[in-house]
This record gives C-alpha cells, structure tokens and sequence, in this order.
C-alpha cells in the first residue's frame, strides 16, 4: 500500500514506534499485529462486545473503534499492562479461583472492564455491576461466575481497607 | 498475588483451569493470536446471492494489486472439490454455481489485511441470479427444481412404535417454530497455515472441534496423504457446534502451499455468521392423545428441519429430532415423519443440544396443553409420564441409562422462588433493561416449565472412540490426547483424572495435535465420557505397570497394592510408600482407546438402538413480562440436573449457567433472520445476545447417581442446561401473558398482538 504513516503510542508507559502502517489501522490492530500486543481482542470490531477494552487516557474504550493514529499522545493499558512484574492482580485471580474463565476469549477485556468499575466505584451495586458489565459479551460462562469474581474481589479490597 | 491452594486437585475438587493464568494475563495464544515469519494474510470472496449460476470469475484485477500472492478458485484446488462431514456434498469454492449467501468464490494471499480486501473487491464474477429454494415445504412438495445434484431432501426418517391407530380421549396439538440460532463463539474462524519446506506437506494451527477429522477432508480437498497434513489446536474461542465442520482450514492450506510462505486467515464476525452452519429452524407439529389422568397414549409429529445448502450434519440433527419426539416420558404408540431438506438458505449442522433443543420445545408445549387440557398441574402432569431405567422408547431402544428425572423434577419444584417485584423496582431490573422503557404498572409474572432427555454421545453405528497416553516418569505424569480444548475445560478435568488414579501431583498434559489416535469431536456432550474414560484406561494401564514394578521390588504380590491419597500401601500388609519413591527412576508410558457400547442405524420404521446413553434435566423459569410492550426479562431460572457424578463442581456450574444463557438467548432474543435466502442481520449490533443484564438468578441442583455405564460415572453436563430452559421461558411468557405463543425466539409483536 502507498498511504503508509509513521508515528508513535504510549503502551503500558512505553513509548512505542509504528512504522509503514496503513492509515485505516485500528487501535487494536496495531497493538495486536505491531506491538506484539496481543491480549486485546477482536470478536466484532463493531464496539458491541467489549473483548479488545483498553485504557485510553484512563477511560475504557474498545479499541477497534478507535483509529490508532488518533492515539497518538494519549496513554495506552492493555492487559499486558495491568502488573509489569508478571503477577496477578486481585481481579485476575478472581477470575481463576472463582470460574469466570472458560474459552478465555472475552476474558481480558472483562479483567479491564472489572477494574474499570472498581477503580472508580468500590463498592458497586448488583446493578451497577450488571451494567458496567453489559457492554461485555461472553458467550461460555452466563456470566455467573464472573458477577461471583467481582463478589469476591469487591470482598477482599474490603477486608483489606477495613 | 499468587494462588494458594489446600486440597488435592483430584476428582471431585473444584480444580482450576491449568491455562487460567495465561487466558487472564492476554498471554494464552488463541488461533487468532498466531504469527509466523513472513506471514500472509488470506481472505475469501463470498456470493452475495442465495442462489446463481456463475458466469464468468475474472480474477487478473487482484492479481494486479501490489502485495497480492495468490489468488485461488475452484480451478485451483488440486485433490476432490467437496467436502463434508457425513455426505461430502459441499464445494470447496463454488464453481458453476452458488447454492448460498456467502458461499465461497475465491480467496487471496496478500501482504495485509487492507490489500486482501482491495483484492477481494478486484475481482469479477459475473452471476446469472436465479430463484432461491427458500420454504422448506416446496422441497418436500418438489414444487422447485433440484437445487442439487443430491435432490432437494437430504433425509427423511419416520418412526411407527406399537399400535398406529391408538387413540386417546384427550387430543391436543400444536405446530411448533424454531428459529435459525448462532453459535455466536467470541473468537471467529482463524487458522495458521505453515508449509513444509520441502514443499510436500503442511502444518496448520487451527480452532476446531475434532482435529482428526478436519485432517481426513482437508487431506483429500489437498490432494496429499493425511500423513502430510499436521494439525495442531490453535487456542479455541468457544464453539457450542460451530466448528465441527470445517470453514478456512482447505483455503488457508491450499494459500500457504500454492504460495510456499505461511498463511494466516480469520474471519470478521461478519463473515463469521456466513463461514459456519448455524443450528436448524424447524418447524415440528405434534398431536399427544392421552388418557383423562394425563397418560400419554399415542404421539404424532412431523418434522420439517431446513437444512439449508449443504447437508452438513442434517441427516443426524434430523434422527436426534425424531428420536426424541416423546420428550422424557413414556409413550407406547408413535408415528413420526421427519425431513431435512437442502434450501438456498445459509447451512445448518451441530449447535448445542443439536436437534433436540428444537423436539423439545415442541414436546413441552404440548405438555402445558396437556395440562391445561386436563386440569393436570404441569408438574404433576410430567411426572405422571416420566420414563424410567429399563422402559422402551418410541425406537424400541430400551433406555439403559440411570435416570433419576424424579428427583430432578421435584428438587426444581422445591427451590424457593424469587420476590415478587416490588412497587418501585430498580429500572435495569424491569424488562428491556438498559433500554430503561417498560413500565411497572404493565408488569406480569410467569412460571414454566421444560423438562428433557438428551442422548450423549454420537449415535447409529458411529464408533466415535477417543484416544490417551499416560506417561509416568519419576514421579510426574505426562498425558497427550487430541482433545479439543474449546473452553469447556478438558485440560483441567484429565489432570484430576490423572492425580486420583495414580496418586501423583505433578500433571501436565502435552500439545493437542494429531500426533495421537483420534479423540473424537468435543460435541454431544462426549468428551468426559470419552476421552475422559481414555484417559482413566491410559492412567490405569499404566498404574498397573507401577504395582507390578512396586511389586517386584518389594516381592508383593501386584494385585494386593492399591493408591490411597499419594501413596501405594498393601492391603493386606505393611508396606506404604509413596507413589513420588516408588516411580524413581522408573518410566512407563501407556496408551488406551475408549470406545463405548455399539449401537444400530434405525430401521426404516425409525426402530433400533440408536443411542448410547441419556441424560435429564428440569428448568423452572420465572419471567417479568411488560405485556404492553412485548419486552421480557427472565428473572430466575431454577434447574436439577442428572450429572451421573460431579467430577469438578465449579466447572459444572459454569456449563449450566454458559448453557441456561444460551437457551435464554434462544428462547427471548437469538434468531438470524433470513428474508429469500438473504441474511439480514450478520453481526452483534443486530443479532442480539444475552449480557451481564440479561443474566437470571440460576439456582443448580446436581442431581448425583453414578452411571455405571459412565467411566467414571460421569454423564457428560454440556448440552442438557441449554436444552429445557428455553421451553421453560417460553412457558412462562404464556403463563404471564395468556398467549398461545408457539414460537421462539419471541418476540415483541408475539406477545402485543
Ligand atoms: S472487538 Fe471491539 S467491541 Fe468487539
Ligand atoms: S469465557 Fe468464552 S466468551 Fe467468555
């Protein structure tokens, strides 16, 4: 292609370099096929099931609605992003010991959206978690266990706060 | 923060999922997430009409598009030019003529996705547009020509049971309508191709069901021996059906050798909806004739599945139908007919409860008719009926499996039921949730019911074994199968397998590829039953081999020794040691086929042991319905499920509730809708399915009575959760709204007018 740009994201605080990229590229896909960022998925690129959520600027976001040239200048979370030193964090490891991984492919994007609404609300809700949750499709699970590893974590922070 | 655990991760303990940390960290490699060196991207031209002869297909546009490598058709592909999986009638590109939309064309090779398209977008394809087959009933009539070279039905099968003429004082009947679901897995159709260099042989990664069999019709589209075809698991984003037949794998192969670089393709969710078979619409009329005290007497039925444009696995969602027109209850008289029949609508093959999700909404409506009809409670009236172990079904088959269907029955009835909504009820939690329109004072309640019986396993003759090596070194164990991990959580389950026969802790478990024997598909509920009961055989060969060695050693004879927790003792002696010693410096590897009982095609009154086992459920749902507006919020969902025995309690209750989503979705908003062979809504912005808001109250019952025609007396839990509760939901929306409603999905207008 002969429109090819070049221009550089901040990702997890690191400031990445994109070369000889199309224009038209999303968000998710230059994470995903350039930065060897594949965490972040695609399963509509439509913004309507929440597995390639993102940190943009500290807001959630679906990253395939988002051309990555637009981010230039912003601060970018992944996934990959959520602890450098390669541990777990409280909502990650909720989401092992309570069951709300199945085929695992909406999962990322959930353990964004749960902290998302954790980090701004610390003790949300049914409804309120339902709802910060809704913009989330997972098709295995019928989202119990995953409003159980919420439950959990909403617990613990809790217990340790108190 | 790290994970601290308390118990043995054996049989029975909520074991985690050994792939969890790195499907939380966006670490685990799903086939979409694959690369290689020098990699192209694929992608393939789709008819845009239901029904066309082609042409003329000019491909030299795409060829002259820079970073274009390939471009391929029909004429291209060098071995048989169908495929399928029980009657290879499905083109690999369409060649004179397409038979679907979205049926493939052509596909390219190019440097990036955007060239692809561009590439896509560059070639001609002249069709001459002809009248779609789209009723189903005019392929029966044969009021439309032959779409097909294999005529227009791909299978009929009738059943006639005891006395025809039977008949009953109590009559109902009703014409049922199933809608067209998707299996609507998060991650789409993706496949990494990687020739051989010699140029003789590919390797592929690929999400699918069944490895083995993928090889079998890509080997053959390939033109090379199955030998030179490698396949090996590609992280699975779910797959309730969809990838049991095969979608990129002969197009992504056939790029990768034509142009001797890797390939990888992956569909869009657009593409997604036209490059997999969905489950059947059907259409299902039942008449029960019954006794005054609700017995039934005499079922008739008739059903008509739509195929769709290729045969896919029609003919045996036709006989999972037909077998299962009488539901769980007994039913000594029975004349069925039941068509699959071949339309230019999109193909249908395997989803989730494949065939009997649609028999039993049609069986259970007519059980509420039967109550109503005689006065009869729904409960009461089902467990006047229900089967037992030992009684013959409407094949002849005499149902072998345990079957505790009373218990379910009456642990769902006893499960306390939801508060009624109060006056001011929070909006998200009224019907139409974050649409946030229904109105309180338009509010009514309902209660239903859906009861079934599953069959597990493949069925008429099919020997679908599966295959495991148990390797103990030092100690630790090494398992290898091709069991298709899919989510459901094999790789968790054969560990605990593992641990509890041999007494070890340290298990792994080796790359899922065709390196091993055939596991069979990870669909019909079989993979516990099946490739668990491989592996119990593998660890059990080898624990054998471990006593005869601890035996040796200690001169005992091998027959006295047995695993208690981690260690081997002598029942009959002193000596105790733990497994960890005893297989120092000792090595055995062994490997088990597991294959489950024979059983029979049918006869052509639909009569011979069809099935290998059952499984049953109860649901109970509890609905809010907005009657003004047509919108429902289903609030509670109630079920006791025959599990034969709980092998791992947190994945058991993540298949029922996954499943009891799916069955809401069927049941209040999940339909592809198709006007003349034209799909109208391909993506998640129009086919709706079931969020964090739409999610009910699940209350589980694990009704636990050890098959012992199981291995480990586990029944397989996957299908039945999704199978009952969408007629339980639809029961309810009756119930609350006084509508005869015969239909699901339902819909607004369904319940306004
Ligand atoms: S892939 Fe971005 S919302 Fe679905
Ligand atoms: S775990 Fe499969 S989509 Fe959520």
């Amino acid at each position: 292609m002969s429109e090819l740009e070049h221009y550089s994201l901040t990702v997890n605080g690191v400031e990445r370099q994109v070369s000889d990229a199309w224009i038209g590229e999303s968000l998710l896909y230059v994470l995903r096929e350039r930065l060897g960022l594949p965490g972040s998925k695609g399963a509509c690129e439509q913004g309507e099931c929440g597995s390639c959520t993102v940190f943009v600027d500290n807001a959630a976001v679906c990253s395939c609605l988002v051309m990555a040239a637009t981010a230039v200048g912003t601060q970018i979370a992944t996934v990959e992003g959520l602890n450098d030193d390669g541990s777990l964090t409280d909502v990650q490891e909720a989401f092992i010991t309570e069951g709300a991984v199945q085929c695992g492919f909406c999962t990322p994007g959930l353990v964004m959206a749960v902290h998302h609404l954790l980090d701004h609300n610390d003790s949300p809700n049914e409804q309120e978690i339902k709802e910060a949750l809704s913009g989330n499709i997972c098709r295995c699970t019928g989202y119990g266990r995953i409003f159980a590893a919420v439950d959990t974590v909403i617990s613990v922070r809790k217990g340790v706060s108190s | 923060m790290t994970i601290t655990k308390t118990q043995r991760d054996i049989l029975g303990s909520s074991a985690l999922r050994p792939d969890g940390i790195s499907k939380v960290q966006g670490d685990f490699a799903f086939s979409s997430d694959l690369h290689a060196e020098n990699m192209l991207w694929g992608a393939t031209l789709r008819s845009p009409h239901p029904y066309a002869r082609i042409v003329s297909i000019d491909v030299s546009g795409a060829w002259k598009i820079a970073g274009v490598e390939c471009v391929i058709t029909a004429e291209d592909v060098p071995g048989q030019l169908t495929y399928g999986l029980i009657s290879e009638d499905q083109p690999v590109f369409a060649r004179d003529v397409v038979r679907y939309m979205g049926e493939p064309v052509a596909a390219v090779a190019a440097d990036h996705p955007e060239t692809c398209r561009r590439a896509l977008a560059a070639i001609q394809v002249v069709y001459e547009v002809l009248t779609p087959l789209t009723n189903p009933e005019h392929a029966i009539d044969a009021s439309h020509e032959p779409i097909h070279p294999d005529g227009n039905i791909i299978r009929r099968q009738r059943i006639m049971h005891g006395d025809p003429t039977a008949t009953a004082p109590i009559v109902v009947e009703g014409t049922y309508d199933i809608g067209m679901q998707d299996q609507a897995f998060l991650g789409t159709e993706s496949a990494l191709a990687i020739p051989d260099h010699d140029g003789a042989g590919v390797e592929v990664f690929v999400a699918t069901q069944w490895l083995h069999e993928d090889r079998k019709q890509m080997a053959k589209c390939l033109g090379m021996p199955e030998e030179k075809v490698r396949l090996v698991l590609g992280g699975v984003g779910g797959a309730f059906g969809a990838r049991e037949d095969i979608s990129l794998q002969v197009h992504t192969a056939l790029l990768a050798m034509r142009t001797s670089r890797p390939v990888k393709m992956q569909y869009g969710r657009e593409e997604s909806f036209f490059g997999h078979v969905h489950r059947h619409p059907a259409q299902i009329w039942m008449r029960h004739h019954a006794n005054t005290d609700g017995r039934i007497v005499k079922i008739e039925a008739r059903f008509v599945f739509d195929g769709g444009a290729y045969s896919s696995t029609s003919s045996a969602v036709l006989i999972n139908g037909v077998t299962h027109t009488q539901g769980p209850y007994q039913c000594p008289n029975a004349v069925v007919d039941g068509y699959a029949v071949r339309t230019n609508n999109p193909p249908c093959g395997a989803m989730r409860g494949f065939g009997v999700v649609q028999a039993c909404f049609a069986h259970e409506g007519q059980m509420d008719k039967l109550a109503a009809a005689t006065g009869i409670d729904e409960v009461e009236i089902r467990l006047r009926n229900i089967i037992h172990t030992g009684d013959t079904m409407i094949t002849g088959q005499v149902l072998e499996s345990v079957a505790p269907l009373e218990r379910c029955i009456r642990e769902t009835a006893a499960m306390p039921l939801p508060a009624e909504m109060g006056s001011h009820p929070h909006e998200l939690d009224l019907p139409g949730g974050s649409g946030r329109t229904a109105d309180r004072r338009n509010i009514v309640r309902g209660i239903g019911w859906g009861v079934s019986m599953k069959n597990l396993m493949y069925s008429e003759g099919f020997d679908d074994y599966s295959t495991a090596r148990c390797t103990l070194t030092n100690g630790s164990v090494e398992l290898k199968f091709a069991t298709s991990e899919v989510g459901q959580g094999f790789v968790t389950l054969a560990p605990q397998i593992a641990r509890s026969v041999l007494g070890v802790d340290n298990v792994t478990y080796d790359t899922i590829d065709t390196q091993i024997g055939s596991a069979g598909s990870t669909s019909a509920s079989r993979q516990t039953w099946m490739s668990g009961g491989a592996v119990d055989g593998a660890c059990r060969m080898v624990r054998e081999r471990l006593f005869e060695h601890v035996g040796a050693v200690h001169n005992i004879d091998p027959l006295r020794l047995a695993i208690d927790d981690t260690d081997i003792i002598d029942t009959v002696g002193t000596l105790r040691i733990s497994v960890q010693e005893a297989s120092a410096n000792f090595s055995v590897s062994e490997t088990y086929e597991y294959h489950h009982r024979k059983t029979e095609d049918l006869d052509e009154n639909g009569q011979g042991n069809c099935h290998v086992a059952f499984a049953f459920v109860a649901h109970r749902a509890v609905v809010d319905v907005d009657v003004e507006l047509g919108l429902v919020k289903v609030v509670q969902i109630a079920t006791a499920q025959d599990v034969g025995r709980v092998l791992n309690p947190m994945s058991v209750t993540g298949q029922i509730e996954g499943g009891i989503a799916q069955g809401l979705g069927l049941a209040v908003m999940e339909e592809i809708i198709v006007t003349n062979g034209i799909v109208r809504n391909p993506s998640f912005t129009d086919y709706l399915l079931p969020t964090a808001l739409d999610a009910p109250q699940v209350v589980i019952s694990m009704i636990e009575v050890p098959d012992p025609q199981a291995p480990m007396g586990a029944k397989g839990v996957g299908e039945a959760p999704c199978i009952s509760v969408t007629p339980a939901i639809v029961a309810a929306i009756r119930n609350a709204t006084g509508k005869s409603i015969d239909r699901c999905p339902v819909r607004p207008q369904d319940i306004c007018f």
